[in-house]
């Protein structure tokens, strides 16, 4: 009996206390000191599932949807469940063999592990939707359609309006950073998609979810007390009449060009047609970077929204402007006459500056037939003002002219990319030809619109829409209210009216005398519509591309009805050749008359407008450049040949030249690989119709590197 | 006939019954939320042996007919028996080596057809009997060190076979008997020189050998400094000191890497490196028999232990101090504990009922560990008293063991957590375990030998 070692009871019982007590403070730290564990818990056993919410409706003035979402399917795949599937079948719908099918199998198992669902076959096409959805029972439960939205436009029109959404990148990233962009999202990148994107991409919603050691998301997280509801994007009203865009699209086919058409009273803008456009369903769904490829490569730049980026001389339809600065700085009246001897010999020898009709004419009669000599005394006489000490004070005061008509500045539209278009100031004549080394006759041309002076399509409508209001304009937008509210106050500037000048209403009454004209009997008789009084005012504008003279471009700008005008509008056709009247006035005229009249019914007005939209005006060095971009494909199908092996038998037997031929293929191939990410550079662009800076810098070059 | 009534019940020990019935409870629900999902029909689920817990919910109540079974047979029994059920565990042992099959890399499991046989557990319960019986002989004198030899030979047989069958962590269990061992006169030294050379064996793996050696030599010249006067009375004060810091540096500098070079195999020395954080530096060096391949698939096995570890300190860590509530845990209820159910049950309570249900469960089992300790001292027979030290001392490893190993304190050595833990074998063993000495406690006015 070892009883004297009784007392070794209390120290195997001091033993037990001191190692649970150890192992209690241990608990202690662990589990209430340090949050590491729970950080590290919360990161693995749940997720943040993001619930995307609708991209916002835009509607047209009609309250027509012209942008809405249609649920397209997803093929979805979870490789850990493919046992016992019918792969065959599959692969027969899909097109696929079952090597390909392998592959892509295990590509998404490296990608995403082997029991989360992959995505198989994205925007699965309406035929192969419906042939899944016949035997999706075969391929259950590994294989699963999964819906989501894209972008439908129902009036497959206005594309350059619109915009697109694509995929952001780093770049987008970085410079949206606290918006709450992860990759992988989609945002809007230009047109309206863009402008408004705040508004449309509305709410994200968040789903707490508990998530399994596989990465599986197993059940919802609580009682959902940590959740947020996704609020779908909210719906823009704009002011574009559908039809009216529609019809202008259609009759811009195969010309380069675009038509702008404002209401005058609210700066709402009615159509924007920039062309060549494209589908809009072109840049969604599965096929989207192929065809934004294309079209990136395109030298008719389609994805160029020319009412607004590219700047051309405003050429005749500049005169109406001059006219109101004119009289209103009295220099001039309305019966002033001066007279035309076949040019402007103001400024001694050197090259005249031609007119048309040889003759004497006041204001009314100049405006109507265009007349280049009275519009070039009328500069003259503003320049050469005794009330202003010297020229620069004189050139600086019709500055603030032009500027006051929404030139040479943006106007604040709400498509992205606007340009600014130039008006020559003095400090520009200073540095080209010296201080005081400079006169009126330097910048003549100026006066009929030509030389530095350069505008936007937007600018001109909104310019006739001024002329329209006597005075006033309010700044051009699509937009007119947003579901909801403006709750970022992007619609305040497009409520207020813009009133810069007091020219008094007689002096337009004499520019609209002379503008209707214009239509009634001048250069400008192809827009005239029966029963409607317009005033218009044509252009023909002389234009060089790298340097080579090219055909003109033909310009109409002008609004109707004269009294209480409803539409101010502008088109430019580029490089038509001929005139102003020739190709752009039956298109305003045409319209203006869908526009006041809702339809085009008479006969011979149907016949002129698919005359007119079958006509094709486009310049034929954008068909050099697309035989020359398909001779550098073709050389690119040559050495995959090559590469294939099948070349060789050709080489055989042309012999030693077809190398050369080659040789010079891939030389101009591997030139156009070194360009890098501008392929267009020295292609395409020409003075009027420069991809704008911004966007250069930004999303284009940001979205052929996607390509890439 | 009132005794003859309640002949089960008599004089049995309710308390540790019913802290036994709690624990086993809630081991059942920890293996219930581990399984659980939503849309589970339970009741199906719990009589369909199809779950885990349905069949530990089965091991129950088989193990409540057999305490039942215990509790209705003579006491002595126990004390005419232990060295025949000795001889029979030791050839079970055996017996794994040509029938054993082989779970979890480790050849230790007999099938018998409805259930494996894990020897080395239930040896546990042969051992400590032969070591009562051993100790309660009337001409045994713990005194003596023959004695003290043989019932040491007696405790640590099994370890050689189990660690013959790769069952490392099982075989330290057998080191508990040390503990009824003190109780009845075995020398403290050997178990203080025991701790200590463990707490340097630690210590050395933590810190690098030399400035270690230096600060102990500083410890020591402190040591004498500070006893100095009784060191003039006692002159051999000074040479235990010294001594031991001359020890301890050939521990250090020789003896551990030795250990880790030559002993250990790699696995558990990467084991025990990998439980305090660090790469194992002890790695051989010759590499020309290790193909990359296995060097790979060490380091994958490595990365799997740490885990573990890692995952059950998450689990545990994010239950906070009042848990995530029953069957709200997300690492639990995500799989993200390797062997939950079983080594790692302890995580599943932690999450889900948090800090304040970790405190609870430790002080019923130290209620238990005490309440078995109580029970001892009450015994009149040597027998009785030895066989519940032992009992709480293979509690008391079994618990410390398992829990600092989820907490990331010890090693992963695969210990279950007695009572808790999913598994018929750990369960049957601590039942049996418990019930004979409820059973030779209910007996304790005798004196059994």
């Amino acid at each position: 009996m070892s009883v004297f070692n009784q007392s070794r009871k209390n120290v195997i019982s001091l033993i037990f206390i001191a190692l649970f007590a150890i192992i209690i403070i241990r608990l202690f730290t662990l589990q209430v000191i340090t949050s590491k564990y729970k950080i590290l818990a919360e990161d693995q056993g749940t997720f943040r599932k993001v619930i995307y919410p609708d991209r916002g409706i835009i509607y047209d003035r009609h309250r027509n949807a012209i942008l809405q979402n249609v649920n397209i399917s997803d093929l979805m795949v979870t490789p850990n469940k493919l046992r016992g599937i019918d792969t065959f079948t599959l692969c027969k719908i899909l097109n696929i063999d079952t090597a390909q099918f392998q592959k892509k199998i295990v590509e998404l198992i490296i990608k995403n592990g082997r029991s989360r669902p992959s995505v198989f076959e994205p925007l699965l096409s309406d035929e192969k939707l419906a042939m899944l959805n016949e035997s999706m029972f075969k391929f259950a439960p590994a294989f699963y359609l999964q819906e989501r939205s894209v972008r439908s436009y129902p009036y497959d029109a206005a594309a350059n309006v619109l915009g697109y959404t694509a995929e952001v990148d780093t770049n987008f990233l970085k410079k949206h950073p606290n918006e709450g962009y992860v990759a992988g999202d989609y945002a809007g990148m230009t047109g309206l998609e863009r402008s408004y994107e705040k508004v449309l991409m509305g709410e994200r919603g968040i789903e707490y979810w508990k998530r399994d050691n596989k990465n599986r998301l197993t059940e919802r997280l609580g009682n959902r007390e940590y959740d947020t509801l996704a609020r779908a994007g909210k719906a823009l009203y704009s002011s574009i009449d559908i039809e009216l865009q529609a019809l202008g699209e259609k009759l811009m086919q195969n010309k380069l060009g675009s038509i702008v058409a404002i209401d005058p009273k609210t700066g709402g803008i009615l159509a924007m047609v920039s062309s060549p456009t494209y589908q809009p369903k072109y840049l969604t769904g599965s096929e989207r970077r192929k065809h934004f490829s294309e079209l990136f490569l395109n030298p008719a730049l389609p994805l160029l929204n020319r009412t607004v980026s590219a700047t051309y001389s405003p050429g005749s339809t500049f005169k109406t402007l001059q006219a109101l600065i004119g009289l209103h700085d009295g220099v001039i009246s309305t019966s002033t006459r001066f007279s035309c001897s076949g040019a402007f010999y103001g400024c001694g020898s050197g090259k005249p500056m031609r007119c048309l009709d040889v003759g004497t004419f006041d204001l009314r009669d100049a405006i109507t037939i265009s007349d280049n000599t009275y519009f070039a005394n009328v500069m003259q006489k503003v320049i050469n003002n005794p009330a202003f000490p010297n020229i620069e004070s004189s050139l600086t005061h019709w500055d603030n002219y032009m500027y006051s008509f929404g030139l040479g500045r943006k106007l604040g539209v709400d498509v992205p990319s606007e340009k600014m278009g130039n008006i020559p100031t003095p400090k520009y004549y200073n540095t080209v030809y010296g201080k005081g080394k400079w006169n009126f006759c330097n910048f003549r041309s100026v006066s009929i619109g030509q030389g530095e002076v350069s505008v936007t399509p937007l600018q001109v409508a909104n310019e006739m829409a001024y002329i329209a209001n006597k005075g006033w304009y309010i700044a051009p937008h699509v937009i007119d209210s947003i579901e909801g509210g403006d709750k970022y106050n992007q619609l305040t500037a497009f409520k207020k009216r813009i009133q810069p000048t007091n020219i008094p209403d007689s002096i337009f009454e004499a520019v609209h005398d002379g503008m209707q004209g214009v239509v009634d009997r001048g250069t400008g008789a192809g827009a005239k519509v029966k029963d409607i009084v317009i005033c218009g005012k044509t252009g023909t504008v002389e234009n060089y591309y790298r340097g080579v003279k090219q055909q003109n471009h033909s310009f109409f700008c002008g609004f109707a009805p004269r009294e209480n005008p409803t539409i101010a509008i502008m088109c430019v056709v580029e490089n038509s050749g001929r005139f102003g009247g020739t190709y752009a006035a039956p298109i305003v005229g045409l319209m203006i008359e869908k526009y006041l009249k809702d339809s085009i019914t008479d006969k011979a007005r149907v016949a002129r407008l698919e005359q007119l939209s079958k006509l094709n005006l486009m310049p034929p060095r954008i068909f050099a450049e697309l035989r020359r971009q398909d001779s550098i494909r073709h050389s690119k199908d040559l050495s995959y040949l090559l590469a294939k092996g099948y070349i060789k038998l050709v080489k055989d037997t042309l012999g030693i030249e077809d190398d050369e031929v080659n040789n010079d293929d891939f030389d101009k191939m591997n030139k156009d690989k070194s360009k890098g990410n501008k392929p267009m550079k020295d292609t395409s662009l020409s003075h009027e119709a420069l991809l704008p800076k911004e966007k250069k810098s930004n999303n284009i070059s940001d979205s052929s590197k996607r390509q890439k | 006939m009132y005794q003859k009534k309640s002949v089960i019940l008599q004089g049995k020990d309710w308390v540790l019954i019913w802290m036994y019935g709690l624990i086993a409870l809630i081991g059942l629900i920890c293996i219930f939320s581990v399984e659980y999902r939503p849309n589970d029909d339970v009741v199906k689920s719990l009589f369909a042996f199809q779950k885990n817990y349905s069949k530990q919910f089965y091991y129950l109540i088989v193990c409540v007919i057999v305490a039942m079974f215990i509790l209705l047979t003579d006491s002595k029994l126990f004390t005419a028996t232990p060295n025949l059920l000795y001889v029979f565990g030791i050839g079970l042992l055996i017996a794994t080596f040509f029938v054993g099959k082989t779970v979890n890399g480790s050849k230790s499991w007999i099938p018998l057809g409805f259930m494996n046989l894990q020897p080395v557990e239930t040896c546990k319960i042969f051992t400590a009997l032969a070591l009562a019986k051993y100790l309660s002989r009337s001409d045994t004198n713990f005194a003596k060190p023959r004695s003290q030899l043989i019932a040491s030979a007696i405790c640590f047989l099994p370890i050689v076979f189990s660690l013959l069958q790769n069952e490392t962590g099982l075989a330290l269990v057998y080191f508990s008997f040390l503990l009824p061992m003190y109780r009845e006169g075995f020398p403290p030294a050997y178990l203080v020189m025991g701790a200590s050379m463990g707490v340097l064996l630690v210590v050395t793996l933590l810190f690098p050998a030399k400035p270690l050696i230096i600060f102990l030599g500083v410890v020591g010249l402190f040591l004498i400094n500070s006893l100095k006067r009784k060191i003039k009375r006692n002159k051999s004060l000074l040479f235990i000191i010294v001594g031991a810091w001359a020890l301890s540096t050939l521990f250090i500098g020789v003896m551990v890497p030795f250990l880790f070079k030559h002993v250990f195999q790699q696995y558990q020395a990467d084991r025990i490196f990998s439980m305090i954080g660090k790469d194992n530096p002890y790695v051989i060096q010759n590499t020309a028999d290790i193909t990359a391949g296995t060097a790979v698939e060490k380091k994958a096995k490595s990365d799997k232990e740490n885990y573990n570890v890692k995952q059950s300190k998450i689990a545990i860590g994010s239950g906070g101090f009042f848990g995530k509530g029953f069957l709200k845990g997300t690492q639990t209820q995500g799989d993200f504990v390797p062997e939950q159910h079983t080594d790692f049950i302890f995580t599943s309570l932690a999450e889900n009922f948090g800090f304040i249900g970790c405190v609870i469960l430790m002080i019923l089992y130290l209620n238990m560990l005490l309440r078995i300790v109580f029970i001892a001292e009450r015994q009149r027979s040597t027998f009785s008293r030895v066989y519940a030290y032992s009992v709480a001392a293979i509690l008391f490893f079994h618990i410390a063991i398992n829990i600092c190993m989820t907490i990331g304190l010890a090693p992963v050595i695969g210990i279950t957590l007695p009572l808790m833990s999913y598994g018929g074998s750990s369960l049957l063993t601590f039942t049996i375990l418990i019930f004979i000495l409820i059973r030779l406690d209910s007996d304790r006015q005798m004196v059994l030998r």
